[in-house]
């Protein structure tokens, strides 16, 4: 875990890489997420749906990218978590979770840096933008 | 095709514990081994009074414990097949520990249209309270239809 107290602006906080997600996880993520949409796990409705197989919850990419966070910066210290899902998460890929220091602030009588955070697929494409403000 | 009118729509609150099993099939689900989710101990040694849950999974709770997870829908007469997610966000304000009973509160904030119509965004916002009354986050999510 990343001392605090000697963050800077440009830091990469966070950086963790992910196993490809194949069809098991999602599954496996449709019951642990109470999320039982069927377009992530049954392929019939996802064809008739328009889309050519099952993908990702976006959730369960939003997950990998909470996880990537709270390794790198104690879970208390959260206060804020979004994320704007840019492209849909395909089969079999390899997510890469980043974060990067954009700005330090004082909110509610404590200091707090915001993160700039992506996630993208083994082919570099981005798959979620967002942010998160952590207290110092 | 969902208007105005929905704005300020109110769904049923949903009640929902935070259970200790439900918990790790998430964790192991996602590969989460950070021992501050799994041990009391080292979430003690984080600073909770409890073993906390993880960023994303108030979404997950409250999808769990709705009476119809899928109200949204139903109610605005949406076709599942047709949504995807645009955007999610959380705001914490107190610990969500294993053991407590969250109390969500959702309701419509904003509906627009993009791409001359082909798009509509629906936004969500709930407030999250936990069994002492304490209002311990809010959420919002961003529900995209794929019209016609």
């Amino acid at each position: 875990m990343t001392a605090t107290n000697d963050i800077k602006v440009g830091d990469r906080l966070v950086h963790k890489t992910f196993p490809p997600i194949n069809r098991h996880k999602l599954a496996l993520y449709c019951g642990a997420s109470g999320d039982h949409n069927p377009i992530h796990v049954d392929i019939d409705f996802a064809k008739a749906a328009g889309f050519p197989d099952v993908f990702a919850h976006g959730m369960l990419v939003m997950g990998c990218l909470g996880q990537a966070l709270t390794d790198a910066v104690p879970p208390a210290k959260l206060r804020a978590f979004a994320t704007r899902f840019v492209a849909i998460t395909q089969l079999g890929a390899k997510l890469t979770c980043e974060g990067t220091v954009t700005e330090l602030f004082s909110e509610n009588g404590e200091r707090r840096a915001k993160l700039a955070l992506t996630t993208r697929d083994d082919r570099g494409e981005v798959k979620l933008e967002g942010s998160a403000v952590v207290a110092l | 095709m969902v208007d105005q009118s929905a704005v300020g729509h109110r769904f049923a609150p949903v009640t929902a514990r935070v259970e200790p099993g439900r918990l790790r099939y998430f964790l192991d689900t996602l590969g989460e081994q950070n021992p501050v989710y799994r041990d009391a101990g080292a979430a003690r040694a984080a600073g909770f009074a409890g073993t906390p849950v993880p960023p994303t999974y108030l979404f997950c709770l409250e999808m769990m414990d709705a009476e119809n997870p899928f109200e949204m829908l139903t109610a605005l007469d949406i076709d599942l097949a047709r949504v995807l997610h645009g955007e999610q966000s959380f705001a914490y304000h107190a610990p969500v520990l294993v053991g407590d009973t969250l109390t969500f509160r959702p309701h419509v904030a904003s509906v627009t249209e993009k791409k001359g119509g082909a798009l509509t965004l629906i936004a969500i916002d709930c407030e999250v309270t936990n069994q002492n009354g304490v209002h311990v986050a809010d959420t919002s999510r961003t529900v995209v239809v794929r019209n016609g």
